[in-house]
């Protein structure tokens, strides 16, 4: 390292070169082990789906005879864990559409009333639905359960749906609030000039407007309720009302458990939200950047 | 006074008539009260039902003195709070810091990096029950991943992870490692692609390397968002479930249960609701603090997340 000592008029061409090749094979080292790294349990993931029911403890490193049979028995419904797989699809798609449409709807109206009417005390709702977004879910998990029985919701794709609405709404009240400043008072002004009531402010000018930060909460949301399992296996028991995620915990608690066709179950289950996040990594990033950094 | 102040004026309420301030700033008219009121009940019905209401019911569950007499002399208890600890400490401090210099590596201009993005975000975009099923199965036995690939190399058994405590420790923060760094990094290259490049430049002719660009100009600009990830993420993770409940699933003989996953087996598997609510209570006094802290920090500095 005496080169670097030496100023800057001094050193030769070569220097320059071999520190620009050594940089280039640092990176492609780095980026290598980040392959490595990131792609190992995905590979794993697809070996074991591949392998049939006998080779799965072969304890070889790549699947001896591969083959697509343990995704037709998924497809098909052929074992008794999977007999209702696509009703426990349906079921996951459900609540992951139900979370999404209640919670821009419920966040929406309440960042509306708070940031565009100008509520008065309506920092304390903000905070309270910060409070919310930072408090992990787990620690409401076993009063929820308990609550949902009092309320008669036991078992119901719609305590799932609450639970979870509850848990999404305070993020879209923090991005709707965040992104709506960016949207002009004047609007709302000229459109009550004009005549227009809040519901017509609302539906005409606010939402229209909001769309990129409501294309991201409903993505956050949608993956959230999809993703989620504590309260999935809580609040779900029975075949018929489970999620895929229910189901999925259901085979690893089993003692004679098919691994080949669980983790052919995970990868279709995983197959939704892949999609979602690269279908829509644009707005996926606008949503970072957007409730991001202004710090 | 222009026109249009005037009309602003004739339907505004008495405090506005300061000009350029909007009609609804100070007080809602009549109908509008009505209008906000009802904007406002599917939240709060929510959040009362499903929020508050858990919230008081799960202090009820847990306000018994004795609950806590019976928690702290339980030698799991004490494990258990020993793992979370160092879940904690290390899983979010090693890997903020690995963000953080990742999100330096992956702002570079080479277009193979960018696309090396794509695949490093893959463990983000998985679901975490797929995820860590998959690297349950990969550390469960001998069979699994990662002892097939040590016997093909070395010829000798590999170690059993989910046999030792340390290791499979070690898993569960490896895992989560995994599963969350990519999100942390694409919040550091915001973080990053906010800083004016001029600022760059500026250094660059004062004489500025690469590290000192790092430590002096990068580092101070993003270090509020730094800390408010950090704080965001030290609170989840004290309350994370999934990882250790897949991954070692509290092998071997629930040494390495987290406070989370301590209350659900307290609770469901053993059938002492109330004792898994105490456990998740004793977080509190960490947790509090570390909340207002937060809030603060997010209402003083304005970074969002």
């Amino acid at each position: 390292m005496s080169a670097a000592i030496v100023s800057r008029g001094i050193r030769s061409p070569v220097f320059y070169r071999l520190q620009r090749y050594s940089v280039e094979a640092a990176c492609l080292l780095l980026g290598l082990v980040l392959v490595i790294w990131s792609v190992t349990p995905i590979y794993n993931m697809w070996m074991i789906a591949l392998d049939s029911h006998d080779d799965v403890f072969s304890g070889s490193v790549w699947p001896d005879n591969p083959s697509l049979e343990s995704f037709r028995v998924v497809v098909t419904q052929d074992f008794w864990y999977l007999a209702e797989f696509w009703h426990q699809f349906g079921n996951s798609f459900i609540v992951g559409l139900s979370v999404m449409a209640l919670t821009l709807l419920i966040g929406s109206l309440a960042s509306f009333t708070v940031g565009r009417m100008r509520l008065r005390n309506g920092w304390m709702l903000t905070n309270a639905a910060l409070m919310t977004y930072v408090i992990p879910a787990s620690f409401l998990a076993i009063p929820i359960y308990r609550v949902m029985q009092i309320y008669g919701l036991g078992n119901h794709l719609s305590s799932l749906i609450l639970a979870l609405t509850s848990f999404a709404t305070p993020y879209a009240i923090f991005i709707f609030s965040q992104y709506g400043k960016s949207i002009p008072m004047e609007l709302d002004e000229s459109a009550r000039i004009d005549g227009a009531n809040p519901l017509q402010i609302y539906v005409r000018i606010y939402l229209p407007l909001m769309a990129p930060a409501l294309v991201a909460v409903g993505t956050y949301a949608l993956l959230l309720a999809w993703n989620e399992y504590l309260y999935n296996f809580l609040l779900l028991s029975t075949p018929s009302s489970m999620t895929v995620a229910v189901a999925l915990g259901q085979f690893l608690n089993s003692d004679e458990s098919p691994w080949n066709y669980m983790m052919a179950t995970a990868i279709i289950y995983a197959l939704p939200p892949i999609i979602l996040y690269y279908g829509f990594r644009r707005y996926m990033a606008a949503g970072l950047t957007m409730g991001g950094v202004k710090g | 006074m222009n026109s249009t102040s005037r009309v602003l004026e004739l339907g505004s309420p008495i405090g506005a008539t300061r000009p350029g301030v909007p009609p609804w700033r100070f007080r809602l008219q009549g109908s509008d009260t009505t209008w906000a009121i009802a904007f406002l009940i599917p939240y709060l019905a929510v959040f009362a039902a499903f929020v508050v209401y858990p919230a008081v019911f799960g202090l009820w569950m847990g306000h018994d003195p004795a609950l806590y007499d019976g928690l702290f002399s339980d030698p799991q208890y004490l494990t258990m709070v020993v793992n979370t600890l160092v879940f904690t400490a290390i899983g979010v401090n090693v890997q903020m810091f690995l963000a953080f210099l990742l999100s330096g590596f992956f702002m570079s201009r080479n277009w193979w990096i960018r696309s090396l993005l794509a695949i490093y975000l893959i463990p983000w975009a998985l679901p975490a029950l797929t995820a860590f099923v998959s690297i349950h199965y990969m550390t469960v036995s001998q069979y699994g991943l990662l002892d097939s690939l040590w016997r093909e190399l070395t010829g000798e058994d590999g170690p059993m992870f989910l046999v030792s405590r340390s290791l499979a420790t070690t898993a569960n923060i490896l895992s989560y490692i995994w599963k969350w760094m990519p999100f942390w990094t694409l919040i550091f290259i915001a973080a990053r692609m906010a800083i004016p490049q001029d600022i760059y430049e500026a250094a660059e002719i004062d004489g500025a390397s690469g590290w000192r660009k790092l430590v002096h100009v990068t580092f101070p600009l993003i270090a509020n968002v730094y800390l408010v990830s950090t704080l965001l993420f030290t609170i989840w993770t004290i309350g994370d479930f999934p990882t250790v409940y897949f991954v070692s699933s509290g092998a071997p003989a629930r040494q390495t249960d987290v406070l989370a996953t301590y209350g659900f087996h307290m609770a469901f598997d053993f059938g002492y609701p109330n004792r898994g609510v105490a456990a998740m209570m004793s977080a509190l006094p960490v947790l509090i603090p570390a909340v207002l802290l937060l809030m603060r920090r997010i209402r003083v500095t304005g970074v969002q997340l």
